[in-house]
């Protein structure tokens, strides 16, 4: 067991794939020479030399369509965005091109694609570099999500996105880049669509993603030492497949579900999640579902008013603690 | 080279027919055209008696360009086509009664009834989908691109696209990551003159959209008669082996004219009186024929390739009509590769 850090895992997670399959290729801005703006590369050109690993212009449609066309011919791309608002620039190949073109063409095209990304607030870069969009690639059919929040999960993730025979958004939440934690020695695969339960309570379940992993984790701390508040919590890590089952089994143990989302209030990925459990774990719940979420706005820039926009540690514990009994 | 669009078009054509091309070839291109011309006449037909619905976007008159590269092209090279793509997808050798039962929603269509008639898509023939987003399969076909110089396998990939495309920003995006990367693609306009209802000429900073951009990019200006089989042939088979050979990406805008609309809606009434006559006149079929006579062809052997052409368009045209309608079940089909389209457990 080595500790790595959450950027340290981005880049053994690629290099464990590379060199497992030569047709595994990594390519985006400032990603080879560079290491990556976030450093969460460095190494690959080294390892892997400039046929396998490429600098791209800033050009995200060139990006990702190469990344599509390479995919649908024999390679597995592994495509780096550099901030998740920058989907947005190259949608139309994601939510158009890769995520339609097996069903439209009746299952002839396979798409081994994968998409990883730096999204999230946290480092006060405003609201064209911090947002959390993970919702937007949940509402498309085709496209799989998955948002790890630890280093070990970050390695296996994206090991299991590059060998998923589907289109895959890694979500990497940039203000977790630094974090430590403990990575399994030798190969590495995780699996998509398997939520996590870090924490077993009585009183509810909260589920969160990413950053908010964290920061349910230390609200519970709260709540159990200063409030006599016990709570589960469950890291979805796979926002498509979602694993349902996981969710709803915890749920029904507490009787209360709470998410907590970076992403903006409205279609959040929390309301799936509550729309699933009113519908199939009703008679479970003891009292109604409370989503915490970013408020419906863009980001704002300076920390103080960062911090008081995305879920915090003590806004959840306050929250619980008017809430839940 | 920077020839203006009338010029070209204007252009004399050589008195004496060149022998470059092969007798094999030259018949092979007729019966290409004629085919095109033939399947895609009925598919309109087939509009008119309501059986193919939706909207669907003819390429009668443009059919030189999608012969052309379909009889240079080696079976393993990629197509890319857009939503108007029946032409460059039947000339891969896709099946034609799956070109027209997909039109037709039918079982036997190509995509099994789920693409429709702007996503034709053939894998095994090398025709990697229509795409009807513009200007979207640009970057994806330099991908293939790609992907064919990284494995070695000197594919060329192909893409055809309208003179509208050239205006949207991943035309622009693709051909400057393709020239820096040196992949063996070829970006194929067909000017036709008009991007949808609008004349090209009143929305593009340039007089030749394509062959004048292409000096952005450091890439030849080449412009060629998109209504001549014959020089659109040589043009892809010298820029094909280029780059087969390693010498990178071209950029190629064929003049051309649509003689229908845009799409089924659209009865084309902004084009100036005379101008679609004008164009008849050089209808690529009708100068090829004539072509292929002056060099030797004997009007019965025409007439025989004509008649062929239109039995296989009535054999397809039948069988798709026989055809049911897709089962229910193809809903719940092929969202992931794992057969299904479940989201959750």
């Amino acid at each position: 067991m080595a500790e790595l850090t959450y950027r340290d895992a981005v880049a053994a997670g690629i290099a464990q794939e590379m060199e497992r399959d030569e047709n595994v290729v990594f390519l985006g801005e400032d990603v080879a020479d560079a290491g990556g703006v976030f450093k969460a590369t460095v190494g690959l050109l080294e390892k892997f030399g400039p046929r396998r690993v490429r600098d791209c212009p800033i050009a995200e449609q060139a990006i990702l369509g190469a990344a599509m066309g390479a995919a649908m011919t024999g390679l597995k791309p592994i495509a780096e965005i550099m901030f998740s608002d920058f989907l947005a620039v190259c949608w139309d190949i994601v939510a158009n091109e890769m995520a339609k073109m097996r069903y439209m063409t009746n299952g002839q095209v396979t798409m081994p694609v994968v998409i990883r990304t730096a999204n999230g607030a946290g480092s006060r870069f405003g609201a064209q570099h911090s947002q959390s969009v993970e919702n937007w690639a949940m509402a498309v059919p085709g496209l799989k999500v998955v948002a790890p929040a630890f280093p070990a999960d970050v390695k296996g993730l994206i090991a299991a996105a590059v060998r998923d025979p589907d289109p895959v958004i890694v979500f990497e939440q940039k203000s977790l880049y630094s974090m430590k934690g403990e990575v399994p020695d030798g190969e590495l695969v995780d699996q998509l669509g398997k939520a996590r339960v870090l924490r077993q309570g009585k009183d509810c379940t909260i589920v969160a993603l990413a950053l908010m992993v964290h920061r349910a984790l230390a609200a519970a701390e709260v709540l159990e030492k200063e409030h006599g508040i016990s709570c589960t919590v469950v890291d979805v890590r796979s926002l498509v497949p979602l694993d349902t089952q996981t969710i709803l089994s915890e749920v029904a143990k507490t009787g209360r579900l709470v998410t907590v989302e970076e992403n903006p209030r409205l279609c959040g990925w929390g309301a799936e999640i509550a729309s699933i459990v009113a519908d199939e774990c009703f008679w479970e719940l003891d009292g109604p579902i409370i989503r915490i979420t970013t408020p419906h706005i863009p980001l704002p820039s300076a920390d103080r008013l960062e911090d008081n926009t995305i879920p915090s540690v003590e806004r959840i514990v306050r929250e619980l603690r008017e809430k839940i009994d | 080279m920077g020839v203006a669009v009338d010029s070209t078009v204007k252009r004399k054509k050589k008195t004496e027919p060149e022998t470059d091309i092969g007798r094999e070839t030259r018949l092979e291109l007729f019966r290409l055209q004629t085919e095109l011309r033939l399947c895609e006449k009925r598919a309109y037909d087939l509009f008119l008696q309501n059986l193919i619905k939706g909207t669907s976007h003819l390429s009668l008159g443009q059919e030189a360009i999608a012969a052309a590269f379909g009889v240079a092209m080696r079976p393993d090279d990629y197509t890319f086509c857009t939503y108007r793509g029946h032409a460059h997808t039947l000339a891969r050798g896709a099946s034609m009664a799956g070109v027209l039962g997909e039109l037709m929603g039918r079982e036997c269509g190509l995509l099994g009834g789920k693409g429709g008639s702007m996503h034709l898509t053939d894998v095994e023939k090398g025709v990697m989908g229509s795409y009807a987003i513009i200007g979207a399969h640009l970057p994806v076909a330099a991908g293939a691109a790609w992907s064919a110089q990284y494995r070695g396998t000197d594919q060329v990939a192909v893409c055809f696209f309208g003179d509208g495309t050239t205006n949207i920003g991943a035309f622009h995006e693709a051909l400057n990551f393709s020239v820096v990367w040196k992949l063996p693609v070829i970006f194929v306009c067909e000017n036709n003159l008009y991007m949808e209802y609008t004349a090209i000429h009143t929305v593009t900073a340039v007089k030749n959209p394509a062959a004048d951009r292409a000096a952005a990019y450091g890439l030849e200006s080449i412009l060629v008669d998109g209504n001549d089989a014959d020089e659109v042939y040589r043009t892809a088979v010298r820029y094909m082996d280029r780059a087969r050979a390693g010498g990178g990406p071209a950029l190629i805008e064929a003049v051309t004219y649509r003689h229908s609309g845009h799409s089924r809606a659209d009865p084309g009434k902004y084009r100036p009186e005379g101008e679609l006559e004008r164009w008849l006149e050089r209808d690529p079929i009708k100068v090829y024929r004539e072509r292929l006579l002056k060099l030797g062809f004997n009007e019965p052997t025409l007439a025989d390739v004509e008649a062929e052409s239109l039995r296989k368009v009535d054999e397809a045209t039948a069988i798709a009509r026989a055809s049911p309608p897709p089962a229910l079940d193809a809903i719940d089909k092929d969202l992931w590769a794992d057969g299904g389209t479940a989201w959750r457990n």
